[in-house]
């Protein structure tokens, strides 16, 4: 099926598709699955990315994935983390310091964060989701005060599976915003919240006309978490969601990432609830 | 300093409730705190209160062999703690801890199920609230049986 897209215009069918060496200069640990590589360019750089858009990367011989920025660093440099659950993604989080992978991208849009300026600010995170809203919070943090009030909400399954721990333990220290954590289930010592993130936004302040929401996190709970924030008041128009699906080429050519009349790699990866909410109820799509 | 009837009347918990019912839900309430650490209800126990919570934090859980204290839920301000009150065998089904400094108004549940068994005019309307929230609890232990987060979104 032809999909008849106009390609963007800086886009070279030829190099979006070849992927360009990088070499990983450094491997950290998030969680017992999930591991951030730090990334340098081997050849000519891609274009820098920007908070929400995604890269493919390319483990050598075995298979490529979609994976977002997990933070914007200066120069060439790229921070992606990556969830160990399939061939592709177990072979790029092994890849040692030193070693090559793949890099084609970025692709997708972004989440738009200076649009936000002068109003609230509401981040929700579940699980890996947190690592391409972690640009967003990183950027709200820098540039604080053109922003009202700001709130991050993180879910995971357990306070071992909370991706970026440290970070988000300093961002809750800081009082330059609001951090409120919650697990599925948790052992004894666990001072945060239990129960699923939709509960963390019944406890929060929210000023319907002047909040952006941005959510990212498993579809399940894109939808829960979406329908707590409208029956807030908030305009689907104002909530902006991460979406994942089959992305391959990243250019919209391949029509894997197609979920109804979009293309989730080239008209998102983030689109408005407004949009995409109605599509997610239909069981066919 | 506000009475326990003007805590009720302004908690969304009550609201709706006729002053009648209210100021008599309120006669059977007291300010009660509790330490961090503090066991607040133990799994197995009479069950013959409830807590709206006024700050702080609760956890509930069980004891689980070879694995410690599991927390299942945790409750915060603004929230109502313990319905085993209100359903025999009247005995708690988990145990419950503050996690922070807990403030709170303690309701003597013997004496209000005895006023609800013999008057449906606060029997109906209180149990009504204690299915909300029981409603709202067991949809958030179905979304977490999802397990959303295991199923492994690799981006």
């Amino acid at each position: 099926m032809s999909m008849a897209l106009a390609l963007p215009a800086d886009v070279r069918v030829p190099d979006a598709m070849v992927p360009v060496p990088y070499r990983v200069i450094s491997r950290a640990r998030e969680t017992a699955d999930t591991f951030t590589l730090s990334l340098e360019p081997a050849a000519e750089p891609i274009a820098s990315p920007l908070a929400g858009q995604f890269n493919m990367l390319y483990a050598y011989g075995v298979g490529e994935v979609p994976i977002s920025i997990s933070a914007i660093d200066t120069g060439h440099r790229l921070r992606h983390t990556i969830r160990a659950v399939g061939a592709a993604t177990r072979k790029l989080c092994d890849t040692q310091v030193g070693g090559l992978v793949g890099v084609r991208g970025p692709f997708g849009n972004d989440w738009g964060v200076e649009s936000a300026e002068g109003s609230d600010v509401l981040v929700i995170a579940g699980g890996i989701g947190l690592a391409p809203l972690r640009p967003v919070v990183h950027e709200l943090l820098r540039n604080r005060r053109s922003y009202r009030r700001v709130t991050v909400l993180v879910g995971a399954r357990s306070p071992e599976e909370i991706v970026f721990l440290g970070e988000v333990a300093s961002w809750q220290a800081s009082d330059r915003i609001t951090v409120r954590t919650t697990v599925d289930v948790a052992s004894g010592g666990w001072k945060g919240e239990v129960g699923v993130v939709p509960k963390l936004i019944d406890r929060v302040t929210i000023d319907p006309e002047f909040t952006t929401v941005m959510i990212c996190g498993p579809e399940i709970m894109l939808r829960f978490t979406a329908a707590e924030i409208l029956s807030r008041g908030v305009a689907a128009e104002r909530v902006r969601v991460s979406m994942e699906r089959n992305m391959q080429c990243g250019i919209g050519r391949c029509g894997h990432c197609q979920l109804g009349p979009v293309l989730i790699c080239t008209h998102g990866p983030v689109f408005p609830w407004s949009r995409v909410g109605p599509l997610l109820a239909r069981r066919e799509l | 300093m506000k009475t326990i009837a003007d805590l009720l009347a302004e908690h969304r918990f009550f609201q709706g409730m006729d002053q009648e019912s209210l100021d008599f839900v309120a006669g059977c309430g007291e300010n009660v705190h509790f330490a961090q650490g503090e066991r607040i209800l133990t799994e197995g126990d009479p069950a013959n209160t409830f807590y709206l919570l006024r700050s702080g934090r609760v956890a509930l859980g069980f004891f689980v062999p070879e694995r410690g204290t599991v927390v299942i839920d945790t409750l915060d301000e603004g929230e109502v703690l313990g319905w085993s009150w209100l359903f025999e065998p009247y005995r708690w089904q988990f145990d419950a801890e503050a996690t922070e400094e807990v403030s709170a108004v303690a309701f003597d549940g013997v004496c209000l199920r005895t006023k609800c068994d013999s008057d449906p005019r606060l029997g109906y309307p209180l149990v009504q609230r204690f299915a909300q929230v029981m409603l709202e609890r067991l949809q958030s232990v179905r979304m977490r049986m999802l397990d959303v987060y295991g199923a492994g979104s690799p981006r």
